[in-house]
């Protein structure tokens, strides 16, 4: 049995990573040449490792499903990232970032991985501004900042709504260059739908062609997942509509633990659901929360428009409720909170499922052109979508499945429990705890690809120098590549009544209505129930067109779709397994007399790793302890 | 509402293609463009029909995946907004849609709406970048940039790289985007280092790839998504002269 072994390097908190650089092994230049390794993905996380890689001299062969690594998800992130630059002489610190995350996460996040995130944050900033990313700026020429929820400090450096196409083109840019060097070899068009491992080594994966549909065996000396996160399992997210968990899924099956897979955030201000026909949910980026107020009308079902609604009948929820974080509350918090309003009649609009999100004060205490300078881009996209102008009405929201915190068992070398493979970015878990903090993602998927990966993969590389290229002709590979087209041809042959789509659907209404922001067990084991339920029915009745061998949409989302039931199961097992309130991760049955989380430390102090045992059999649950040698866990308050 | 879909299908890249047109009713005023795709697709697959294959990604105009010709204009008849932008209320009930993929000899077409686009991705390869390596990056705020310059690098690098300036234009230039990207680098003090060997690069290999030369008819300016201005072109143009006589 794998033992759980986080290898936190001995030390100061503050001095665990230069220790660990000043100590790691190292591939000597001459013999990185001969050594390759892939990298599925190339989002924030997966370009910056693909390129920092080939910099260092790796051979590097990269994957994504899109058309051109440029479009990864990552591009869509809008508010910001953080850093510790402290430019706003607010007292902040890589110590008080780390505390923040190790808070927001309501204390179920690793302290050494967390600090590591924070103390290279800056390092990311010079990287990108280097890089050309042109983050806002003062009339003085310096950068500027602003505030995110769940934090007192201005740290966040932005591109207005666009940061994360800024930094993600970067990362591109700087990949397209090591392309043009002949040091990366770009596969795009591919989905990765199985690893290969080989003596209990990550030696390759397999890839569809999406083109041709043909199936590709891919061999490397290690293997790096960026596939991002699987927030799309909810049908509705704010993700990129084509988000999977599939590469996750794969390594899971073939060895490496799922940690906390429940942990998913539901964030709070997204374009409501407007019909049926919906495809999407539009974010609408957290930065909003810093000058525009939340709010429901005092009396249930007001059907009066907004502005008719006097200012003394309006309950600013989150200011009554947090007077000291107010608007700017984490994610969690602010997403129960507009839930609790609208379930209980107050919520506004025809469905009575959204609360405003008002700019009145702010236009009027700071002027048309300074919000319009904030937040233009983010207003035009509502106006698009809505047809309703922020400017003159206030915003109607409602929270969305947006961000999984949980993700691939990591250790500190953001190595997974199979030797050799790792998973960088939103992929892994190790970073948010139950709950994430705004512009922290862009964050941790960059430093773990400019700046982490590179040294830790090395510690394991210094070992395969001897190692030569690693055939594809291998048992391993043709059992691999069996399984995958055995699975793809099951698909296409069931001829049933019923699209992946609409399965797809039915699957993320269970997931919302039982696993989404609020949980209770009865709830739960009714929820994995259906989803068995429906899974039986999906590999009975799916209806697919086309064939295997030429562009195939239904197919690909027949595949996803397949693996986000075995996904489900798990996140639903998951969350029943976690008696206790975190994040997050809201069981109705454990809470204060406020309503808010009540965490249980003394038995769930820790990560939840499941291990896979077989198609028949339950998963198993390894725990990682979480150990808080620098904190002290106390109740999470923003009140 | 019910409308007439002329859609343009086609097997895959040595396909000769052809117009298929399909009657859609229920279609409601609420969906976005690629939702009514969506609507037909699902009543295709369950009629045995092949769905139509298009690209898209993040729904919400950022990725660049979506681009399609409605009605003989790229992203169709909305100023402003990328094809999964579309709302599907700007058309009359009853009316003939009419649906095209780019149409450019640099952008094939690799089955029925999806082309391959990249030889934008082989334009920014050969230089659309800061040579800056991992780690030897300065401190952030050591040279400060005038708001302005920065403000003016950020509206050329909205490009989001999804093709419509090259599927308006009647020579299939790429210039529009070659130059948002010349423009962004060349307007921060940190990308005027490379700025003359970027410039010849990226103009040798757009020649190369066969995109089209620019004549000022400015298609692409009026039909970008992200209203990336015309006054880059002029820009890159000024780069490219600088760059050849120093
Ligand atoms: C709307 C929105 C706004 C956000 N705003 C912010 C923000 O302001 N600040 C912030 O810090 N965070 C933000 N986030 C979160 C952040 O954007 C993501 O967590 C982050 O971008 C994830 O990056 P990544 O590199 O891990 O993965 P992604 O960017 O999701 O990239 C995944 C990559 O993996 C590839 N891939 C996946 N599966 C496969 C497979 N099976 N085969 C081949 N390739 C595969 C894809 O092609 C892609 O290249 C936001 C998220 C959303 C949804
Ligand atoms: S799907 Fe991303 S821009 Fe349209």
């Amino acid at each position: 049995m794998t033992k759980l072994d986080a290898k936190i390097p001995e030390g100061p908190l503050a001095e665990k990573w230069t220790k660990y650089e000043a100590s790691v092994n190292l591939v000597n230049p001459a013999n990185k040449k001969n050594l390759d390794i892939i990298v599925v993905g190339a989002g924030a996380a997966g370009a910056s490792a693909a390129a920092s890689l080939a910099e260092l001299g790796y051979n590097v062969k990269v994957y994504v499903f899109q058309d051109s690594s440029r479009r990864a998800h990552s591009i869509a992130s809008q508010g910001g990232i953080n850093a510790t630059k402290n430019y706003k002489n607010d007292a902040d610190s890589d110590y008080r970032l780390f505390y923040d995350m190790i808070k927001g996460g309501d204390f179920r996040a690793r302290e050494a991985n967390v600090y590591r995130a924070a103390e290279i944050s800056n390092n990311i900033i010079d990287q990108f501004v280097a890089q050309g990313v042109p983050f806002a700026r003062e009339y003085s020429g310096y950068l500027a900042n602003r505030s995110f929820g769940g934090v007192q400090v201005s740290r966040t450096f932005y591109a207005q709504g666009q940061t994360g196409q800024q930094c993600t083109l970067a990362a591109y840019q700087a990949l397209s260059r090591q392309i043009h060097a002949g040091k990366v070899e770009m596969f795009s068009r591919r989905d990765m739908l199985d690893l290969v491992v080989i003596d209990g080594k990550a030696r390759g994966i397999i890839t569809r062609n999406l083109i041709t549909g043909e199936i590709e065996r891919h061999s490397a000396h290690a293997v790096v997942l960026a596939t991002g996160g699987f927030g799309t399992i909810y049908y509705l997210s704010t993700l990129a509509i084509n988000s999977n968990g599939s590469a996750a899924l794969a390594a899971y099956k073939k060895g490496a633990f799922l940690a906390n897979p429940s942990l998913a955030q539901i964030h709070p201000t997204c374009i409501p659901v407007l019909n049926d026909y919906q495809s999407k949910l539009t974010l609408m980026s957290e930065s909003l929360r810093n000058d525009g107020r939340v709010w429901v009308p005092k009396e249930k079902g007001d059907k009066r428009p907004a502005n008719e609604i006097p200012e003394e009948e309006r309950d600013y929820y989150l200011e009554r409720k947090y007077p000291a974080f107010g608007n700017l509350v984490p994610r969690d918090v602010a997403s129960r909170a507009a839930k609790e309003r609208c379930d209980a009649g107050y919520g506004v609009g025809d469905t009575g499922l959204a609360v405003y999100l008002d700019f009145k004060d702010a236009i009027k205490n700071q002027g048309y052109d300074t919000i319009k300078a904030k937040y233009g881009t983010l207003f035009g996209l509502y106006l698009k979508v809505t047809g309703i102008n922020p400017y003159e009405e206030p915003m109607r929201i409602y929270p969305a499945s947006h961000y999984t915190m949980g993700g691939l068992w990591v250790d500190y070398n953001l190595m997974t429990t199979i030797a050799g493979l790792y998973a960088i970015g939103e992929a892994n878990f190790s970073d948010h705890g139950a709950n994430r903090l705004g512009a922290s993602s862009l964050m941790q998927c960059s430093g773990d690809g400019y700046f982490i990966l590179p040294v830790t993969i090395g510690d394991y590389l210094a070992d395969q120098i001897k190692v030569p290229k690693i055939s594809t002709d291998t048992p391993e590979f043709e059992k691999a590549e069996k399984a995958v087209k055995e699975k793809l041809n099951k698909l296409l042959s069931v001829k049933g009544t019923q699209t992946p789509t609409s399965f797809h659907k039915r699957l993320g209404h269970i997931l919302w209505t039982y696993s989404g922001m609020k949980r209770n067990e009865k709830g739960l084991k009714k929820a994995l129930k259906l989803v068995n339920e429906l899974k039986e029915e999906f590999w009975k009745d799916v209806k697919l067109s086309g064939g295997l061998n030429e562009l195939n949409h239904e197919l690909e989302k027949a595949g996803r779709v397949a693996d986000f039931f075995e996904l489900a199961s798990l996140i639903i097992t998951d969350a029943l397994n976690r008696k206790e309130s975190c994040g997050a991760h809201f069981r109705e049955e454990y809470q204060t007399e406020e309503g808010e989380a009540e965490r249980d430390d003394k038995n769930y102090s820790y990560v939840a790793a499941w291990e896979y045992t077989g198609e028949m059999s339950n998963p198993k649950l390894h725990k990682e302890e979480l150990v808080f040698e620098f904190v002290k866990p106390t109740k999470r308050s923003y009140k | 509402m019910n409308i007439t879909l002329k859609i343009w299908r086609q097997k895959n890249k040595q396909d000769k293609g052809k117009f298929v047109t399909y009657k859609l009713d229920g279609v409601s005023t609420e969906m976005t463009f690629l939702e009514m795709l969506d609507y037909l697709n699902e009543k295709l697959i369950k009629e045995d029909a092949d769905p139509v294959a298009f690209d898209s990604d993040c729904r919400e105009g950022i990725c660049g995946m979506c681009g399609l010709y409605i009605n003989g204009r790229p992203n169709g008849p909305e100023k402003g907004v990328t094809t999964c932008q579309l709302s599907m209320s700007v058309f009359k009930d009853g009316k003939k849609i009419t649906v095209e993929p780019w149409r450019s000899k640099a952008f094939p077409v690799i089955k029925d709406l999806v082309v391959d686009r990249s030889t934008f991705d082989k334009l920014i390869q050969v230089g659309g970048y800061i040579s800056a390596n991992t780690g030897a990056a300065p401190e952030a705020n050591s040279i400060p940039i005038k708001k302005e310059d920065v403000d003016r690098a950020f509206d050329s690098g909205i490009c989001i790289g999804c093709g419509t300036c090259v599927a308006a234009c009647k020579n299939a230039s790429a210039m529009l985007f070659v130059s948002a990207k010349i423009s962004q680098l060349s307007l921060l003090p940190q990308g005027r280092v490379e700025a003359k060997e970027r410039v010849q690069a990226m103009v040798l290999k757009m020649d190369e790839l066969g995109f089209g030369n620019c004549t000022n008819t400015g298609a692409c300016e009026a039909e970008c998504p992200k209203e990336i201005s015309l006054s880059n072109i002029a820009r890159m143009n000024r780069e490219f002269y600088k760059a050849k006589i120093s």
